[in-house]
């Protein structure tokens, strides 16, 4: 899977689950400062990821993942 | 030997992540022959995902303790799944930022009473809802954290937590004359969405497996869990009233 693609898979995701539009969901975003998200979506985003790609994200990662960029990055190298 | 829980009705609410308490709770009592309903707050559709995490599938419905319409109308909508009701999990709790972290000498009575209403009579206010489907043997069980003393950061929460601790007696006195007990688990911390809202929550991960006899594992809800399906089980049937702590017996033991 290429990181274009799961680009494309976390910011139907963070769509769906935030409403925020998918245009806007670049790498260098931030999840919290750029797109609002809160602590609760952010769970929610990440059970969706594990849904999808098949990546656990257990809770001291998801901390961990502040940008969009860290999503994906973290779901490259796990899928 | 059947399961435990071989053929026992639950409804299970307050799943919110598969570390949750009661998703542990629910996956236990499933594997021990239950047939479990959930409830959700909020985030129905994290829920739903989560519900079909477990064994089996389990039907999700939406209960907000604070909504009178929903508390009305659960009996019913239950009663559309199961047909009656052998044991309840209540494992809801809610307090506003400024009732937790050490700022209890400030904080407002709307957000206290709120911590209240949502961690305390909300457990009478479950019970009231499910009465219509209880009957003599079943068992209400309500998630709590032992709070005869005071704690660093837990403030109004343990306030809620003394007063879940009284309702549950209040509640065991009214419906035990219908076979209905009610009773607690006290836990010790376990890692959960919840956990993590409270401010301070690491000094008591630090302080629990030092001091637990049987010492004790943040990160393991299993114990805990099958705590929970045990009060929720025909094996404990004189017994109401009353907080059974799965802490590692923290709570004996001084420093």
């Amino acid at each position: 899977m290429t990181n274009e693609e799961i680009l494309g898979g976390i910011a139907e995701i963070v769509n769906e689950v935030a409403g925020v539009e998918t245009s806007e969901i670049t790498m260098d975003k931030s999840f919290v400062d750029d797109l609002d998200i809160d602590s609760l979506s952010m769970v929610e985003i990440a059970v969706q990821v594990e849904d999808r790609f098949g990546s656990k994200v257990p809770d001291d990662e998801l901390a961990n993942l502040k940008t969009v960029g860290d999503a994906v990055d973290y779901v490259a190298k796990h899928a | 030997m059947a399961g435990l829980l071989e053929g026992k009705r639950l409804l299970v609410t307050g799943v919110i992540t598969d570390a949750s308490i009661a998703f542990h709770v629910a996956r236990t009592a499933q594997e021990q022959g239950a047939q479990v309903v959930l409830t959700g707050f909020g985030r129905m559709k994290l829920v739903e995902r989560i519900a079909a995490r477990l064994p089996e599938p389990a039907p999700v419905l939406e209960l907000d303790v604070q909504n009178s319409e929903q508390l009305d109308s659960l009996a019913q909508r239950v009663g559309e799944h199961v047909d009656g009701l052998d044991g309840v999990l209540h494992s809801i709790a809610f307090a506003p930022e400024s009732c937790l972290g050490g700022e209890f000498l400030n904080a407002p009575w709307e957000d206290v009473s709120t911590a209240i209403q949502v961690s305390a009579y909300s457990l009478k206010s479950l019970a009231m809802a499910c009465r219509p489907l209880l009957h003599p043997g079943s068992s209400i069980v309500g998630m709590d954290f032992d709070n005869r003393q005071a704690w660093p950061a837990y403030d109004w929460m343990g306030v809620a937590k003394s007063t879940l601790e009284s309702v549950c007696r209040y509640l065991a006195r009214d419906l035990g004359p219908d076979g209905i007990r009610v009773n607690l688990v006290a836990a010790g911390p376990v890692r959960t969405m919840a956990a993590r809202s409270i401010p301070g929550f690491a000094a008591f991960e630090d302080a629990w497996d030092g001091r637990a006899p049987l010492g004790w594992d943040i990160d393991d809800p299993t114990p805990v869990a099958h705590t929970c399906c045990a009060v929720l089980s025909d094996w404990l049937p004189a017994t109401t009233g009353s907080m059974i702590w799965a802490d590692g017996g923290f709570h004996a033991v001084g420093v």
